[in-house]
């Protein structure tokens, strides 16, 4: 498919106490994509998807939903988009089935019971449908905020943390049914800490830092040009990595964790043997080592290193 | 933007009617028996007396009052408990979030208001009538004077919810313009009773306007003439709501 879903150009905002949180941030997510929209705390994640949502006042640029002016032409793109916020919102008056029927309603659509049902019963909410959302756990009511957010059955869905707080084992089964509905066709934007949980379900990263994108490209390009292999090396407690160290060993960007070295191996394969003898010439015989593959959290780590971004 | 989402506004009616119905004891059965206290205290400090001025007993003077200012009251609490709550719960993105334009929000908010105060009303009439012999000179005062009083006041409660932080300040205005200014509207008293300058304070509070126009409609007789007051009234029910949609339109201390 090649039809985009959300169209973002040049956005920007800047919040009345001066903060500037977003400052030209431009990104597309075509149609059926299921995209991550990664950054560390404060980068601007929410900021983005609160102006998208109508929650915080626009600043500068354009955004699109299926071609729609997201700004002017908010009835049209809020019946097509459903939210999950990152702040746990609840009624104390109502029931989740309640809610989810003012919700329905709210949005212009005839609750559909069958829906609705179906909804209680994927995120497991079934057996707290009568309870007032006052008795709810964090976890379950996060889980209503995410019925909330489909039970309109929007073709894209905006996800700002939904699995926080949420148990192991659910989480799994909430990202099942997250790659169900997807899968149905549904485009998906999804913002998490849970940097596995990206790795598993996106199909494309965009990193945003301090307001900016930093970095904007398909996992599986990341993954394969970005993410490298390192060789670890153990050496016990009290370990120090001192500058000359660093000096004679830049070749392989060497970083330490206090009980040892981590080594990047420059080529896809090999590598191993001239990073281990330099750590050997250096440091003597390690007490134990490997050699990890980086997954997501690293590279996301290095990407947005405080001393990295220019 | 304009009204596109007819049944999202209904929903949002239904949601904000029964966010009070839940709680009926507090919303409905406590103001009914506020007032019936006040009718006992007042009938037996005032004994069968009739109110100076006025050619009528106090007790028929009293009850249109009571009616009014639990109305009032009431509208006034509906929509500025449901805006807070939703505040402080962060319920009230998903106000933000629905496909729903000013016009329908607003809308939705003051006729779950006026359809509590209404309640409230039926409710008090019912307890309060027996009591004693009430007529109904002119209904279309009553309804007038009734309707455009709840949406005015819940249109005040409305801007007053927007306006609050948290509850404390919610509280603060309650307790510091709303208490006072309902009490010292002509309840309890007719304005020929006070000394002049008083007499002219009271023609400074709207509220005065609302009940003695109220009471105008049972009664038959009142302090100023309500006829004229329509157009207070009527002018300050339009301009309320016009602000109220103005403030929810730019999000009013409500959006970043
Ligand atoms: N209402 C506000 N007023 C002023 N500044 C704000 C406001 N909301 C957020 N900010 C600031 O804007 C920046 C971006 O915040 P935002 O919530 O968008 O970050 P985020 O990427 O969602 O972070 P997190 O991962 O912690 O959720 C932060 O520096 C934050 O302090
Ligand atoms: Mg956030």
């Amino acid at each position: 498919m090649s039809e985009i879903a959300l169209d973002l150009r040049h956005l920007s905002k800047v919040y009345a106490n001066g903060k500037v949180a977003l400052e030209d941030v431009s990104l597309q997510v075509p149609a059926g994509t299921f995209y991550a929209l990664l950054g560390p705390n404060g980068a601007g994640k929410s900021t983005l998807i609160n102006m998208l949502a109508d929650i915080v006042r626009p600043g500068g640029g354009t955004a699109r939903l299926f071609g729609h002016d997201m700004f002017r032409e908010r009835a049209w793109c809020k019946r097509h988009m459903g939210v999950v916020p990152q702040e746990v919102a609840f009624d104390p008056f109502f029931n989740p089935r309640e809610v989810l029927k003012i919700t329905s309603g709210m949005f212009g659509c005839k609750p559909d019971m069958a829906w609705i049902d179906e909804l209680l019963d994927r995120l497991e909410l079934r057996e707290q449908e009568r309870k007032t959302t006052r008795q709810l756990s964090g976890g379950m009511r996060r889980r209503l905020l995410v019925a909330q957010a489909l039970v309109h059955k929007p073709p894209l869905v905006i996800l700002d943390e939904p699995t926080a707080g949420v148990d192991v084992e659910l989480r799994r089964r909430l990202w099942d049914f997250m790659r169900e509905l997807n899968a149905a066709g549904t485009t998906i934007l999804l913002t998490t800490h849970y940097l596995e949980e990206a790795e598993e379900l996106c199909e494309h990263v965009t990193i945003i830092d301090r307001g900016r994108v930093g970095t904007d490209r398909p996992m599986r390009e990341l993954m394969r040009e970005v993410a490298g292999r390192y060789l670890w090396l153990s050496y016990g407690e009290g370990f120090v990595l001192t500058d000359a160290d660093k000096e004679a060993l830049a070749a392989f960007q060497p970083r330490s964790n206090g009980r040892g070295v981590c080594l990047t191996l420059r080529h896809a394969q090999g590598g191993f043997h001239e990073a281990y003898e330099a750590a050997v010439a250096r440091f003597g015989p390690p007490q134990d080592a490997g050699v990890r593959q980086e997954d997501l959290e690293d590279v996301f780590i290095r990407l947005t290193r405080k001393d990295n971004l220019s | 933007m304009r009204p596109v989402n007819p049944r999202g506004a209904w929903t949002l009616f239904v949601r904000e009617t029964h966010r009070f119905m839940k709680v009926k004891m507090q919303t409905i059965v406590a103001p009914a028996l506020t007032a019936v206290l006040y009718l006992l205290i007042f009938r037996y400090a005032m004994g069968a007396r009739s109110v100076p001025g006025l050619d009528v007993d106090y007790f028929s003077f009293l009850i249109p009052g009571l009616i009014m200012m639990a109305m009032l009251q009431n509208a006034f609490a509906n929509t500025s408990s449901s805006i807070i709550v939703g505040k402080v719960m962060n319920v009230h993105i998903y106000l933000l979030m629905a496909p729903l334009s000013a016009i329908e929000t607003v809308a939705a908010f003051l006729a779950a208001a006026m359809m509590r105060a209404l309640v409230v009303a039926g409710v008090l009439l019912l307890v309060l009538a027996p009591f004693s012999d009430l007529g109904f000179a002119h209904w279309e005062l009553i309804m007038f004077y009734g309707v455009c009083g709840s949406i005015l006041m819940g249109g005040l409660g409305l801007i007053g919810g927007m306006w609050a932080k948290k509850f404390d300040d919610m509280a603060l205005v309650n307790n510091f313009i709303i208490m006072p200014l309902t009490f010292l509207s002509g309840v309890f008293y007719s304005v020929t009773q006070l000394p002049p300058l008083w007499q002219t304070v009271n023609h400074f509070n709207p509220f005065f306007y609302l009940i003695d126009g109220f009471r105008y409609g049972f009664i038959g007789v009142g302090d100023t003439d309500p006829y004229m007051a329509l157009w207070v009234v009527g002018g300050s029910t339009l301009i309320c709501m016009l602000v109220c949609w103005y403030l929810w339109h730019i999000g009013w201390k409500v959006k970043e």
